[in-house]
């Protein structure tokens, strides 16, 4: 059972706001997607759920309590990039985060126990479609298989929340369909919540139980870092129809554009 | 006719075209040498290859007959064994001092000034401090190399711990890792590849400490050896010497360089 509250929180860096008064209540075994105009702070919003960063007011808490500081087990997370270890097998990487459970002092499991954590490994590659591939380095695996790797990794932890941040977003539109499946899949399976950041809205409504869009509501051209993003749109899935879909798109494009404006000026 | 950016040679010509430089040296030296010797037969700077074999063979075949040892052999071993040490020392302090400024904020907010000033200091003018503080022996040898090498090291290898991306910091976080565990299994092992790359590059720097250390003070050894008969200007025996450390030089960068692709085969992939 995993509950989130987030209640008027704001994020400000020095001249910028990046987050102003967002609100939300996320139940149990929920699948969020986000979509927004680069720039809406959804990263940022996700790094506080992380413990990455901290909110600069406001309320966030999980399961009653406050976040802590810092990134821990219970909330596993996949990246665009970068998210996989270069240096270790495919059954390494998933291998890891049991081996940091169980051996404290070297991290690292030997004979019987290793044997014994690599079973449930091989069940989670066979899962993912990795199995095949498991005695290869990660740095010699394809974006997509890097990215199934990462998504493995951190659910064999058994997070309660999977952070995933256009984790499908470098990788070929035909693999999509795939992936899709694969992190449906797990969702079902292992009962978490998950947070999925895309910048495909039409990924974010196939998806996900819940949309949620992050805009900007103030656009001022003479100040615009005063005014952050918030919720605009929350959307429970399964009801959404083509007038609300274009009316989204028309949204995000139009904060998209004020802000790649500024940035040219 | 093709820019001659585009001409590239074949696989034999490439060969020949390495080789030709070394051929024209030698061709260079065969005749400045019988040039002078046919001007002065006493001339030392430019000695014929048959001087140079006779002392080959009384510096790395015949023993010394003071001592009983073969002097090549017995200087090679005693600036092996300073240069390793130098070597496994800076290499030790800086894989331990590289990952704790690199990843630790506060490690570096204390240290990376200090390791910056000590990487200013020339090496060779606190030689004399060394020999006060640890006398002539090995020690200040081993320190003087170590000295001159290490603060490199220290400072590539923080910069290489910095350049694993955040990402990967972060996952291993989300992973359960502690500080030490995320040391030990993430940053650790991913600079150690990154550690020989750096020792090849510091390998010409320690070499010039070694033999500066050894023609100052020291009873054997390649550079001491070297300094010694120059005052013979015995270049029969300096020219060998001087190839014979370029040729363990290139086996020790030869080496490494076969050592991490083997080790690391992950590394080479990554293409860097
Ligand atoms: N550490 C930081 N310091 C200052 N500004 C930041 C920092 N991180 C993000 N920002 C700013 O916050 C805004 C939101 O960024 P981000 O959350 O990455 O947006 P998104 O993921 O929606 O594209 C951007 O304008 C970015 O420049
Ligand atoms: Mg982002």
């Amino acid at each position: 059972m995993t509950t989130l509250s987030i209640r008027r929180l704001w994020k400000e860096y020095a001249d910028q706001v990046v987050l102003e008064n967002v609100n939300l209540e996320v139940r149990d075994n929920e699948f969020i997607t986000i979509v927004g105009a680069s720039g809406c702070g959804k990263t940022t919003f996700l790094r506080m759920l992380l413990g990455e960063e901290r909110p600069t007011r406001g309320t966030f808490l999980i399961d009653g309590e406050p976040l802590p500081a810092e990134p821990g087990p219970d909330r596993g997370v996949v990246f665009q990039r970068y998210s996989v270890f270069p240096h270790l097998t495919v059954r390494d990487n998933v291998l890891l985060g049991l081996e940091l459970a169980r051996a404290p002092r070297l991290g690292r499991l030997f004979g019987a126990r290793r044997r014994a954590a690599l079973a449930e490994v091989d069940e989670m590659l066979h899962a993912v479609g990795l199995y095949e591939a498991r005695d290869k380095y990660a740095a010699q695996l394809s974006g997509g298989m890097q990215q199934r790797l990462s998504i493995a990794q951190s659910v064999i932890k058994n997070p309660k929340i999977l952070l995933l941040d256009e984790p499908f977003a470098a990788l070929d539109p035909g693999l999509s369909a795939d992936m899709h499946k694969l992190i449906l899949g797990l969702w079902e399976h292992h009962k978490m919540n998950i947070f999925m950041i895309t910048h495909d809205i039409k990924e974010g409504f196939e998806l996900g139980t819940r949309l949620l869009v992050f805009d900007k509501v103030r656009l001022d051209p003479q100040a615009p870092n005063a005014y952050g993003a918030t919720i605009t749109y929350d959307i429970p899935l399964g009801v959404c129809g083509k007038p609300l879909l274009d009316e989204l798109t028309t949204q995000t494009r139009r904060t998209e554009r004020f802000v790649n404006k500024l940035a040219v000026a | 006719m093709r820019r001659i950016i585009n001409l590239r040679p074949s696989t034999g010509s490439a060969v020949l075209l390495a080789a030709l430089p070394f051929l024209l040296l030698l061709i260079a030296y065969l005749l400045g040498s019988s040039v002078r010797l046919a001007a002065n037969p006493e001339d030392k700077l430019l000695p014929a290859f048959s001087k140079i074999g006779a002392a080959v063979q009384q510096y790395a075949i015949d023993p010394d007959p003071r001592t009983g040892e073969i002097l090549l052999w017995a200087d090679t071993a005693a600036s092996l064994a300073r240069l390793g040490w130098g070597l496994a020392i800076s290499a030790a302090l800086g894989l331990a001092l590289g990952i704790v400024t690199g990843i630790v904020p506060y490690a570096r907010a204390g240290l990376s000034a200090f390791i910056a000033a000590v990487s200013l200091i020339p090496p060779l003018a606190i030689l004399p401090i060394l020999f006060i503080v640890f006398g002539l022996g090995e020690l200040s040898k081993v320190v003087l190399i170590v000295i001159g090498i290490a603060p490199f090291l220290v400072r590539d290898l923080a910069l290489r711990a910095g350049e694993i991306p955040a990402e990967q910091i972060i996952k291993a976080q989300t992973l359960g890792a502690s500080s030490w565990q995320l040391t030990l299994r993430v940053v650790l092992p991913q600079l150690l590849p990154r550690l020989l790359d750096a020792l090849r590059l510091s390998l010409g720097s320690a070499w010039l400490f070694l033999i500066a250390a050894e023609a100052i003070a020291a009873e054997n050894g390649l550079g001491y050896r070297i300094f010694l008969i120059r005052r013979y200007l015995a270049m029969d025996v300096i020219l060998p010497y001087v190839l014979w450390i370029t040729l363990i030089a290139f086996a020790m960068d030869y080496l490494l360089r076969r050592v991490t692709r083997a080790a690391f085969p992950w590394y080479a992939g990554n293409g860097k």
